[in-house]
């Protein structure tokens, strides 16, 4: 077994490789997308006055914070089919789209709390202002809070999302063809692991370095105008 | 400050206040009795100035009027309709947010710490409750804004965010969002209290246009007692949750009834 580099071997599956990348960043960008508005929907339900709604969400949104995404993926890939399809032997949903749909509702709870802590840093004075001019609650909402609270909750949620991003690749656990599926299969067709593993942790750092700077960046943005 | 001083006064001074009646107010934050049975009427019109101590209740009774605060008990009545309370089959029941909203169209109010909305201009922190309360188009809430913003003397700051302006300026802008609401009764809560001594007068200016104006029912917490005796039609001295005595101004300032108001008026004017 040859155990040197080997240029030749790693340029040759780079494309493979890279588009397994490719599902990999699909999977992350749509479950964003989900988490920034399932995230939003959750906090204002965790937030809502009347009990019977805001303890299911806050159960909800704890439950999901504590429990493992892969624990998680393996129950709405392998566990919920067969409670809603009993006695048949059935996948509902594709690996794919189960990873969309994990990593999405799993943010989305932390997105949650990022969202809480922005409304939450909205002073009081601004509510009173909105009673004052006998703004309704949704005008309220709309024009006043968020408006305010989103851009403080953003450095939060960059950091939720390159962690997010990160933890993409767990998708190979229910056969997502990601970049980590991809890396794995081609390392055990040819037996050589070192090159795989490198490329795909090299296409991580290459992506994830420069989101942690732009995070780094509306982090900066907004301390300034706030 | 002010080039057309009629526009303060759209109805050529006729009085188009509100009357407020406060009947046994009472409010306590935990064992704290912050107003005790008070009874306070102002007639529509008046402009009732409230001194006394820190502490002894004064914000609180603008607080309850604006629904920032919940009484506990008694009712309070603005332009002859319950504020907390409604007519259903006869009954007087607790008010539902809707009538609420409905009664507290006629009242606004102008903040210590102004409360602007950072993330918008002066013009837009001016026409967002024409547009989404008195449903008011763009262009109507934009002639709005400018009339106001020029009233009080920032016709030249339309576009600027609160952040770039001075606390003199900050508050005007409060005032002008306030009046666009044509509210019938305005409560000011120490609307200079938070202001640089030089930055004062520009915000004082804007209030004797007002309350020389005459049309609206207005009641201040103040510790401006030159302002206080200038222009208020009563004084109420306050203190420990109730009113201790009130009169004009040339009463309460020169001659108080209470050793307890001598006292506090000493203290404020040799600070």
């Amino acid at each position: 077994m040859r155990t040197r580099w080997d240029w030749e071997f790693a340029f040759e599956r780079f494309p493979e490789i890279l588009e397994g990348m490719l599902i990999t960043v699909i999977a992350t960008l749509v479950g964003i997308v989900i988490a920034l508005t399932l995230g939003l929907v959750l906090a204002l339900g965790r937030r809502a006055k009347s009990k019977w709604i805001s303890y299911p969400f806050a159960w909800f949104i704890e439950f999901v914070r504590s429990t493992p995404l892969l624990i998680q993926l393996f129950f709405l890939f392998f566990a919920l089919p067969t409670i809603i399809f009993p006695g048949e032997i059935t996948i509902a949903m594709s690996a794919l789209v189960t990873l969309i749909i994990g990593l999405g509702v799993h943010y989305a709870c932390y997105a949650s709390e990022a969202y809480r802590a922005g409304i939450d840093s909205v002073p009081k004075g601004q509510w009173e202002a909105a009673t004052a001019l006998n703004l309704k609650t949704t005008t309220t909402w709309r024009q006043v809070i968020l408006p305010q609270a989103i851009p403080r909750s953003l450095p939060t949620l960059g950091n939720y999302f390159v962690g997010m991003f990160k933890d993409a690749p767990i998708g190979a656990a229910i056969g997502v063809g990601g970049v980590l599926a991809t890396a794995r299969s081609i390392a055990s067709e040819t037996f050589r692991f070192v090159e795989p593993l490198v490329t795909a942790g090299f296409l991580f750092l290459v992506i994830s370095i420069p989101a942690a700077f732009f995070v780094r960046y509306i982090e900066r943005k907004v301390f300034y105008e706030s | 400050m002010n080039p057309d001083p009629t526009a303060a006064q759209p109805n050529g001074g006729k009085r188009t206040g509100a009357k407020v009646e406060m009947s046994k107010v009472t409010k306590a934050f935990g064992d704290n009795v912050v107003l005790r049975e008070l009874d306070l009427s102002v007639d529509p019109g008046e402009v009732v100035v409230i001194i006394g101590p820190s502490g002894s209740g004064k914000t609180t009774i603008l607080r309850v009027i604006m629904t920032l605060e919940r009484i506990d008990s008694g009712n309070i009545m603005v332009d002859g309709r319950q504020l907390y309370h409604e007519e259903k089959n006869g009954e007087l029941v607790s008010a539902s947010e809707k009538h609420i909203r409905s009664v507290r169209s006629d009242i606004s109010m102008v903040f210590q710490h102004f409360n602007l909305f950072p993330h918008k201009s002066a013009r837009e922190n001016v026409m967002l409750a024409p547009m989404k309360v008195k449903g008011q188009s763009k262009g109507e809430a934009d002639e709005t804004a400018q009339r106001l913003l020029g009233m009080v003397g920032l016709g030249d700051k339309l576009d600027h965010r609160p952040s770039e302006l001075s606390g003199g300026q900050k508050q005007r802008v409060a005032i002008a969002r306030s009046l666009a609401m044509e509210p019938k009764v305005m409560l000011f809560d120490e609307v200079t209290s938070a202001l640089d001594p030089e930055l004062v007068g520009e915000v004082l200016t804007v209030l004797r246009d007002l309350a020389s104006g005459g049309e609206m029912t207005m009641m201040l917490v103040t510790h401006e007692m030159g302002f206080a005796s200038e222009m208020a039609d009563r004084v109420l001295m306050f203190d420990a949750g109730r009113i201790l005595e009130q009169g004009p101004p040339s009463k309460i300032f020169k001659n108080p009834e209470h050793d307890r108001t001598r006292k506090f008026l000493r203290a404020v004017l040799d600070h």
